[in-house]
């Protein structure tokens, strides 16, 4: 059960930002708090916390801060946003309370953890976190199989420019789903065209990390890149992109018509199905992510793409929609694993990976890149691997225009 | 304790290295460049010398590579002074870059000098070691920490086999940083962008002669490519062996 | 300085009582280069107590050494200022170091102080019409330096593994010549306060030489014995990819990759890893990859050097065994 009008905080309250980097003190954006601890309470690491949600905006306000900063509270945090969707008082715990927390635990001088430090360092230098060349970032196109245009290269106005982001670019098991949407979009027939070498991280799992600075240089850089261009919208494949693009840029004045590539598809859905020609015969069941999902509100367009397959049927897993159970890869969660891992004994994917088996469903469907790895490592690592297949929602659809044999890179 | 620190700034290898038309040199149109991974510990180093022991620190670097950022960048993370040694173009030379810090250091008295051991792209030499000859002065390097002791400083240098010594020298003298007690600091991005719109760089002028005394680079040349592993094939006994002769060839079965 | 001999000097890097490996591989090369030059291989041997040791060094045509208590302990002042000493009076052409801890400290101060050329991280070196030539290894060995020296005296420092050892190892008994310490203790003004031994218990991979690297296809806690006595075999550690750690059978200080250690031993020897981006970020710069693994299509062997797609159970004991004989072979020669 979700209280507080949820979407209130995804079209943004005009006096406050989503980004702590907000002129206020951000501890003022906390004086409604009344103390229930709902959102400890709603926190799926919240047990292994030094100090719950709750307590942190306590001590935050009583100038405490120090201890809290000190502590593993910090780097537990994985942006799952369900402590916002639960706050009576839609409090912004996920997109204030942490990252200004980090930012104090980063401007205090705290030792960071290696990873993080790394991805952060990364994300400054080469514009992602995995710490790649610009120049690669073309990589993947080789193997889509069909032309993939680079809008500076294009010079003309496009009607769909593709932020494909880091992940889809850079990761092995990503980039199979990117080469997957390239396909796609051509087959629909869609004008569009990729930045190229010229992308640089949208930076939402910076933001939620604290470094105020790195996002905000981002932003700069994004926005001189989105404004010099022309197009009619920008879709992209990764949610904490849409996330910030969507939720937080306009609260910086910089608004984009941007769309995820669930509803991008859904919304053309009668010029895909009968490209659908290939049946999937299994039963699917769709993991929500946080992004689309507790702070979009996207339920419906993931789904109607999977049902318009033929051959599939979807079936719910415990903690559907709303309350589904965050991967634990977001807010910086990808770079925090071991520490999360030490403090809470197990991944938060381990236990997802739970709730997909006890369907008795023979694919998990997502739609959020980091969560192909995770779950496919959850499952080898639970001795649960062939029991379940792990499958991005593009390459689902990518197997069903072309079938089985096609579907290799 | 005045402490000065020198900054190389070298090849990143997130671009592959292109050699240019020459075939004597770097083609440097793509280049990037980074601050030396153990010049950034003996930044770090020197930093926690100045947090316990209110050291003043000073960082020097030569200006081609990008050596801008890493300069703002230290200044950030709490170094009291940075120097832009201008009018040398070092390319491939450690003693060239050595030669320039040593002019350059005329400037700057320094207890003591700290610096990365070497640095990936070291060919006629490291620099920590050049420049200490240069300057006849102790120099102690493959560190992994320095403490100030009495007027002197005591230093942990690495030995092969795992082993270690605390070394005593003699101030003033240099260090070769392999690595400090703790990993290299953070500094957030808004500091370093406010560190560039408040501080300056002071720029030094320095004249070198350019170039390799005794050395010719003929050519610069990279290795051949393997896309993937060799698979080595026969029966497990083969196998075996082959591995063995392939470790044995490199000195790994002693 | 007197006129240059033509003389090749290999300093003899010693640790408790024993001459390094590495010294009998530069000693081996020497033999060429001195043989082309039209000089002798010498071998200069500083420490306290190190009589004993010159015997070892037969392949040499000469060995000088410096006993006394002052250099007992290695530190770049004393060993340096001493070499320095014998180099002035003798005059070398050429004086070799191994690209290790101590030599590359010796190197670049004796290049710096006598302003003699050094080229660093070799792993070759030839003599072209009475020119020296070496070629160095450089930006992680993505990029290669062939360089001439010409005919002036040089330094050069070499990569371990660069040559032979065999080609450095004889019966024969130099012609050993003690000289008493050319310099006054005074100007050796740095002190060794104490060494330290490595320290035991929990171990640094990243400071390893050889990585024994188990995936999750060594299936059971217990077969992890096996992969340790390899790793000893080699003078390595045991490390491993996230799995075998989160199931607790190694701790986290072994784990190699994205969220664990990044290392760049001289051998990672891949067992039952299957080569996920995050465990390569980990082991991807390594002098040489070697991977076991019974699929043909793991992602492994796309960033290994060498690679075997066999059961690594049928492997292990074989190459275990395969070791210890070349070993026994080694020592007895």
């Amino acid at each position: 059960m979700v209280t507080g009008d949820l979407h209130r905080a995804a079209s943004g309250d005009a006096h406050a930002g989503l980004f702590f980097g907000a002129p206020q003190d951000w501890r003022r954006e906390f004086n409604p708090c009344i103390q229930c601890g709902m959102c400890g309470g709603a926190c799926p690491l919240g047990p292994a916390m030094d100090y719950t949600p709750r307590r942190a905006i306590y001590m935050a306000k009583e100038g405490l801060l120090d201890p809290v900063i000190r502590s593993n509270t910090l780097w537990l945090c994985v942006s799952c946003y369900n402590c916002t969707a639960r706050c009576p008082t839609n409090l912004k715990i996920t997109d204030i309370l942490f990252p200004a927390l980090r930012d104090a635990a980063i401007n205090a001088g705290i030792q960071l953890p290696g990873e993080f430090k790394r991805a952060l360092d990364n994300t400054y230098r080469y514009g992602n976190s995995l710490g790649e060349g610009p120049r690669k970032r073309m990589e993947w196109t080789k193997g889509a199989g069909v032309p993939v245009p680079v809008i500076s290269q294009l010079r003309r106005p496009v009607e769909v420019l593709w932020l494909v982001e880091c992940y889809p670019s850079y990761h092995p098991r990503n980039q199979v789903q990117a080469q997957a949407m390239a396909r796609i979009l051509h087959a629909a027939g869609v004008d569009f065209a990729i930045l190229g070498p010229e992308e640089r991280c949208v930076g939402d799992c910076e933001r939620l990390s604290g470094e105020k600075g790195l996002f905000e240089s981002l932003v700069e850089y994004n926005a001189a890149l989105l404004d010099k261009y022309e197009y009619q919208e920008i879709i992209t494949s990764d949610p904490h992109a849409y996330n910030s693009l969507h939720r937080v840029y306009p609260t910086m004045d910089r608004r984009y018509p941007v769309k995820h590539y669930v509803e991008f598809l859904a919304e053309r859905l009668d010029a895909l199905r009968p490209l659908l020609r290939h049946r999937i015969d299994a039963r699917v069941t769709y993991h929500d992510n946080c992004c689309l999902g507790r702070m979009c509100g996207m339920y419906e367009a993931p789904r109607d793409l999977l049902r318009a397959i033929p051959g599939i049927t979807l079936t719910e897993m415990a903690f559907a929609r709303e309350n589904a159970l965050c991967c634990g890869g977001g807010g910086g969660g990808m770079w925090l694993d071991t520490v999360i891992w030490q403090a809470a004994g197990d991944r938060l994917s381990d236990r997802r990976i739970t709730h997909a088996l006890a369907t008795g469903a023979e694919i998990l469907a997502v739609s959020c890149p980091f969560e192909t790895s995770r779950f496919e490592d959850s499952l080898k690592s639970s001795g649960h691997e062939g029991k379940l297949i792990v499958r991005d929602i593009l390459e689902l659809l990518d197997e069903s225009m072309r079938g089985r044999g096609g579907a290799a890179a | 304790m005045n402490i000065s620190v020198l900054l190389n700034m070298v090849p990143d290898l997130v671009e592959e290295l292109e050699i240019d038309a020459s075939g004597t040199a770097l083609d440097t149109q793509w280049m990037r460049f980074l601050l030396s991974e153990s010049d950034e510990h003996a930044l770090e180093q020197a930093l926690l010398l100045k947090d316990r022991h209110g050291a003043r620190v000073t960082v020097l670097a030569l200006e081609p590579g990008d050596a801008e950022e890493a300069l703002f960048s230290s200044l950030a993370k709490g170094a009291d002074e940075a120097v832009k040694i201008t009018g040398v173009s070092p390319g491939l030379s450690k003693r060239v870059v050595a030669m320039a810090f040593k002019e350059a250091l005329q400037a700057t008295p320094s207890d003591l000098i700290l610096t990365g051991v070497y640095a990936i792209d070291d060919l006629d030499g490291h620099a920590a070691g050049l420049l200490a000859g240069m300057l006849d002065l102790p120099f102690v390097g493959v560190t992994r920490s320095v403490e100030p002791v009495n007027g002197r400083v005591v230093v942990q240098k690495e030995y092969p086999g795992g082993f270690a010594a605390e070394v005593e020298v003699g101030l003033p003298a240099v260090i070769g940083v392999l690595s400090a007690p703790q990993p290299p600091r953070y500094v957030p991005v808004a500091r370093i962008r406010e560190t560039r719109k408040t501080r300056t760089l002071t720029e030094r002028p320095v004249s070198v002669a350019e170039s390799l005394p005794g050395l010719t680079i003929r050519r610069l040349f990279k290795p051949e490519p393997a896309e993937r592993a060799e698979m080595l094939t026969g029966t497990l006994g083969d196998v075996a062996g082959q591995i063995v002769t392939i470790l044995a060839d490199r000195g790994l079965v002693r | 300085m007197s006129p240059s001999s033509q003389d090749v000097w290999v300093y003899v890097e010693h640790l408790r009582g024993t001459v390094a490996g590495h010294t009998y591989e530069l000693l081996g090369k020497s033999r060429d280069l001195a043989g082309a030059l039209g000089g002798r291989v010498v071998a200069i041997l500083l420490g306290n107590g190190v009589q004993p040791l010159a015997g070892t060094l037969g392949a040499a045509d000469r060995v000088i050494y410096v006993d006394d208590p002052a250099l007992a302990e290695f530190t770049p002042q004393a060993h340096g200022t001493v070499l320095r000493a014998l180099a002035e009076q003798q005059a070398p052409r050429l004086l070799i170091f191994g690209a290790t801890s101590l030599g590359m400290d010796l190197a670049a101060l004796l290049a710096g102080s006598m302003g003699m050329p050094l080229i660093v991280n070799c792993k070759d070196i030839g003599v072209e019409d009475g020119r020296v030539v070496a070629t160095s290894q450089m930006c992680g060995g993505k990029l290669l330096c062939e360089a001439g020296i010409g005919d002036r005296p040089a330094i050069v420092t070499v990569l371990s593994g660069a040559f032979p050892a065999e080609k450095g190892a004889s019966d024969r008994p130099p012609q050993i010549e003690s000289v008493p310490l050319p310099v006054s203790p005074d100007a050796l003004r740095m002190k060794v306060l104490r060494l330290l031994e490595p320290a035991a218990g929990d171990v640094d991979i990243s400071k390893a030489p050889v990585l024994v690297a188990v995936g999750r296809g060594i299936q059971r806690k217990e077969n992890l014995p096996m992969t340790e006595d390899l790793a000893s075999l080699l003078g390595g550690v045991v490390c491993s990819s996230r799995p075998v750690v989160d199931q607790g059978w190694l701790p986290a200080s072994r784990q190699v990759g994205k969220s664990g250690m990044i290392v760049k031993p001289k051998l990672y020897l891949a067992l039952g890893i299957s080569g996920a981006p995050e465990h390569v970020e980990g082991m991807k710069d390594a002098d040489l990859i070697i991977a076991v693994n019974s699929d043909p299509k793991a992602p492994i062997f796309d960033v290994a050097d060498y690679g075997v797609a066999v059961d690594l159970f049928e492997l292990l004991p074989l190459l275990t065994q395969e070791i210890e004989k070349r070993k026994g072979l080694a020592a007895a020669s």
